[in-house]
């Protein structure tokens, strides 16, 4: 039986506005899969994201939706969080808006290990505003603001997270289309900030300028740099040279997680 | 069993075509065909990678 996605849509919304080959879509399905999964109910869910391609997903999907400052959106997932602890938070942004722009805000968002699933799409590149390098655009490669090759080293978003003090941590491509789901339904399972780094391609921006011939091309690199973290054990450093790690990277669950801490802190304010 | 392609949607990407692993599918112009639908062995792959929600499988 085909999946029924369109019970999670907005009538009338598609096609969607993502390029020809663009991973975004793919994890979009990812979404629903697990938020199905999960049973999540569309009036009790909130989806926030900042500016960028992968902030454009929120408007496709039928429920509680914010679209808002480039960069802020875990700002502003906080707040509906803080607000109101009963409902499920879901935050989609891009490696950009997370991690340069909003890199502010996601590391505290981490560091406070509030409850709510940060999905990041990693396509090395700022897609939307025309091709600028971004902090996880690799060492060398083309973007328009670097015509000679990119000079800066790279944030790694997963240990960028787990150095900030995010408690579930996990990472797959587009190419893992299976994986997506299992890994954002572990995420808005556990109680703490989860972050699921997905890492995407982006055809037009990124990969005409450095030497992919087609989508399919970027798809195959991608099958080919991952590495599964139970394989990653056996395997001798030169072997894992130029790879990434992708499965759940980190979890733990004895942090206590923001608004429980925050509920005692009101409680204890009244005297209670 | 049908495979189903919502031509609307579909945006000419190639990437059910790359991943069927029985070639049932194929470019006609910028949009997918379904050119041996008796070889399709309901793994899904199309439907699972299709970025556009444009492929679907009907397995009844």
């Amino acid at each position: 039986m085909a999946y029924d996605y369109e019970k999670y849509l907005r009538p009338g919304k598609l096609p969607h506005i993502w390029c020809p080959g663009c991973g975004h879509g793919i994890a979009m399905k990812g979404l629903i899969r697990a938020i199905d999964t999960c049973g999540l109910e569309k009036n009790n869910t909130a989806i926030v994201s900042g500016i960028g391609c992968a902030s454009r997903l929120p408007g496709y999907m039928d429920f509680c939706t914010l679209h808002t400052a480039h960069g802020r959106a875990a700002a502003f997932a906080t707040g509906i969080k803080m607000a109101r602890p009963e409902m499920d938070v879901i935050v989609v942004g891009g490696d950009g808006d997370g991690t340069a722009i909003g890199g502010n805000h996601f590391i505290h968002a981490c560091r406070r290990n509030i409850n709510m699933t940060y999905i990041i799409l990693n396509n090395s590149i700022y897609g939307m505003t025309g091709g600028q390098f971004s902090p996880c655009t690799p060492t060398g490669a083309m973007a328009s603001t670097t015509p000679y090759g990119n000079p800066d080293p790279t944030f790694d978003i997963s240990k960028l997270a787990i150095g900030a003090g995010a408690t579930f941590v996990a990472r797959t491509t587009s190419f893992h289309a299976a994986q997506i789901d299992k890994l954002i339904a572990e995420g808005i399972k556990h109680k703490g900030m989860s972050i699921i780094e997905i890492l995407d391609d982006c055809p037009t921006t990124y990969g005409r300028r450095n030497k992919f011939r087609s989508v399919i091309d970027m798809m195959k690199r991608l099958k080919d740099i991952a590495v599964p973290v139970a394989a990653a054990g056996k395997m001798t450093a030169e072997q894992l040279e130029g790879k990434i790690l992708t499965g759940v990277l980190y979890k733990e669950e004895n942090k206590p997680e923001y608004c429980e801490q925050y509920a005692k802190l009101i409680a204890k304010a009244k005297g209670a | 069993m049908s495979i189903e392609v919502i031509e609307r949607y579909c945006k000419g990407c190639s990437i059910c075509v790359e991943f069927c692993p029985k070639n049932v599918l194929e470019m006609d112009g910028f949009i997918v065909k379904v050119a041996r639908p008796d070889d399709c062995i309901k793994c899904m792959q199309c439907e699972l990678r299709c970025p556009d929600f444009a492929i679907k499988v009907h397995t009844d």
